[in-house]
């Protein structure tokens, strides 16, 4: 494999309009994403992640061999997995062992799914590893509608989740509702995720709702800030990863994770150096 | 004036074990309650039931004349002090306004009327420095006089103080109680105050409830701490000695203290 297979930009102009749809996903999935990561990352539902995106992969695989909907299938297997976790998972110890389970049987029956789909596998596997061209309008139509979604919920609830989330006790004393808060929450993860499997693909979902913001919480602990720099690096990230897949035969997950990851350690970098300079000062 | 709180023949039993039995008494506005037991006589169980999170076995509680709901805004509430995780992204502004309007919906957009609020509420604990600190950092009395704040900034009817002094030493714990006291006082709000000491709040209590072994004394501190009466609650010899101003109970804990008593 020659370097000019990982970037080549000689047609790029050409490329750009092709990929438009993937762009305007990538925008989505970066919001809801960054924000949602936020508080995956103070409700220590990481893992869970994971565990909903295994079913939502499964969901989705399903949905493909029977010649439905991919993403309603990924939605059902998303929002299947939040359920079962909202409702069994309340402590995170009985909710990993939960996730833990569900997570190999998810992905078992998703590959079964894809096994037995007569299509062409490269599609097949763009569901576990992100695919970048397969954004057609209708897809994105449905991303757009399950991002306005998440996004309108978690701006109402935002103020009481966040009380639940940081300060459980006096928030349930003072007539929050955390458990059903938590519920909602869940849910909303679950529709995040089905929507970045789409783009993204199950394996590297992590990489969207987890990375960003872990990222952000090392720089600030504003309630403004980490919210803000959690999107921006999921932006950067996706868009990013999108724009230099296009400039080589590779699929877009190893970009959008390498630069995810990149800003992670770089944020880990300068909060490690800040608390140095603290102690030394 | 109505009571702020009405506990009407309140019983809680798991299986055969009762916890207290025909709790009857009345919270009137501006009041400061000791509500004093050893570990396992149902304290933190009866402030649970107060805020809607335990059900009664039988009997009722109302609070501001209503069934008791899930917690309340017209609450304050005071947890016990815990370390928290340093990398918490909770800074001590924002823990403060959350205790002022954390209930309602929507984002908590910046505005200068709640930030006027929070600095207020700061000043008042004197904890203006550490506005910015993650809750994360503070040491045991600085996050005591900070949980204060956040109590006290939604000028609460009733303060629920789930032992707020445990884990603190004695010079923070006269500073945090007073700052209770003095501050419910301002505002004409009742205090429930939970403790298995009474001598740091001493000063500042109305009455005392005691509870022992299912049953309970009610009373000021001067008619419920003493020999006879604990000895009765007890059903066996406890011998209530006061000196220079200090009430030590003495035979009442046979066992060592936990700082926290755990039913669930």
């Amino acid at each position: 494999m020659d370097f000019s297979d990982v970037f080549d930009f000689s047609d790029y102009d050409r490329l750009i309009p092709l990929v438009s749809n993937s762009l305007w996903a990538g925008v989505l999935l970066a919001l809801i994403g960054g924000l949602v990561g936020v508080f995956v990352m103070n409700r220590e539902l990481s893992f869970a992640v994971h565990g909903i995106s295994e079913l939502s992969f499964a969901g989705a695989s399903i949905f493909l061999l029977l010649g439905f909907d991919v993403v309603f299938g990924s939605v059902i297997g998303s929002l299947t997995a939040a359920l079962i976790i909202a409702i069994l998972g309340d402590r995170s110890r009985d909710r990993n062992s939960i996730v833990a389970v569900l997570m190999p049987f998810g992905l078992g029956i998703g590959i079964l799914a894809l096994a037995l789909y007569p299509g062409r596998a490269a599609n097949k596997f763009g569901l576990l590893t992100g695919q970048i061209v397969a954004v057609d309008d209708p897809k994105l139509a449905s991303l757009a509608v399950i991002s306005a979604i998440v996004l309108v919920v978690l701006v109402v609830i935002w103020r009481p989740l966040l009380f639940a989330t940081l300060d459980a006790e006096v928030a349930a004393a003072r007539g929050v509702n955390t458990r059903a808060l938590g519920v909602i929450f869940v849910m909303l993860l679950g529709l995040a995720v089905a929507a970045a499997v789409q783009v993204v693909g199950a394996l590297l979902v992590l990489a969207l709702l987890v990375t960003p913001a872990a990222a952000a919480l090392r720089l600030s602990k504003s309630q403004l800030w980490v919210p803000v720099l959690s999107v921006s690096f999921a932006f950067v990230s996706m868009i990013g990863g999108i724009l230099l897949a296009l400039g080589g035969g590779l699929p877009i997950s190893p970009y959008v994770t390498t630069i995810s990851f990149l800003i992670y350690l770089i944020a880990r970098t300068i909060s490690f150096t800040k608390s140095k300079l603290e102690v030394s000062k | 004036m109505s009571a702020v709180l009405r506990v009407q023949n309140a019983s809680l039993q798991f299986d055969e074990r009762v916890i207290w039995q025909d709790l009857n008494f009345d919270v009137e506005p501006g009041e400061f309650i000791a509500l004093i037991g050893a570990n396992g006589s149902g304290k933190s169980m009866l402030l649970k039931s107060i805020l809607g999170q335990q059900r009664l076995t039988s009997g009722k509680i109302e609070f501001l004349g209503a069934g008791s709901s899930r917690g309340s805004t017209q609450i304050g509430y005071i947890p016990q002090h815990r370390s928290l995780d340093a990398q918490l992204p909770l800074r001590v502004f924002d823990a403060v306004r959350l205790g002022l309007d954390g209930h309602k919906p929507g984002l908590p957009l910046p505005s200068s009327k709640t930030k006027q609020l929070v600095s207020d509420a700061l000043e008042q604990v004197e904890a203006q420095g550490l506005r910015d600190k993650p809750l994360g950092e503070l040491s045991g009395g600085e996050m005591q006089r900070v949980r204060v704040a956040q109590a006290l900034i939604s000028k609460p009817k009733l303060i629920l103080a789930d032992e707020p002094l445990s884990a603190l030493d004695l010079n923070h714990q006269q500073i945090v109680s007073e700052l209770i006291a003095s501050q419910a006082k301002k505002q004409g709000a009742a205090v429930i105050f939970v403790t298995h000491d009474l001598n740091p709040i001493a000063d500042y209590v109305d009455k005392v409830i005691y509870l022992a072994k299912g049953r309970y004394s009610i009373g000021t501190p001067d008619e419920v701490m003493q020999t006879e009466v604990l000895s009765d609650l007890y059903g066996t010899d406890i011998d209530v000695v006061r000196n220079q101003g200090r009430i030590v109970v003495l035979g009442a804990h046979d066992h060592a203290h936990h700082d926290d008593e755990e039913w669930t």
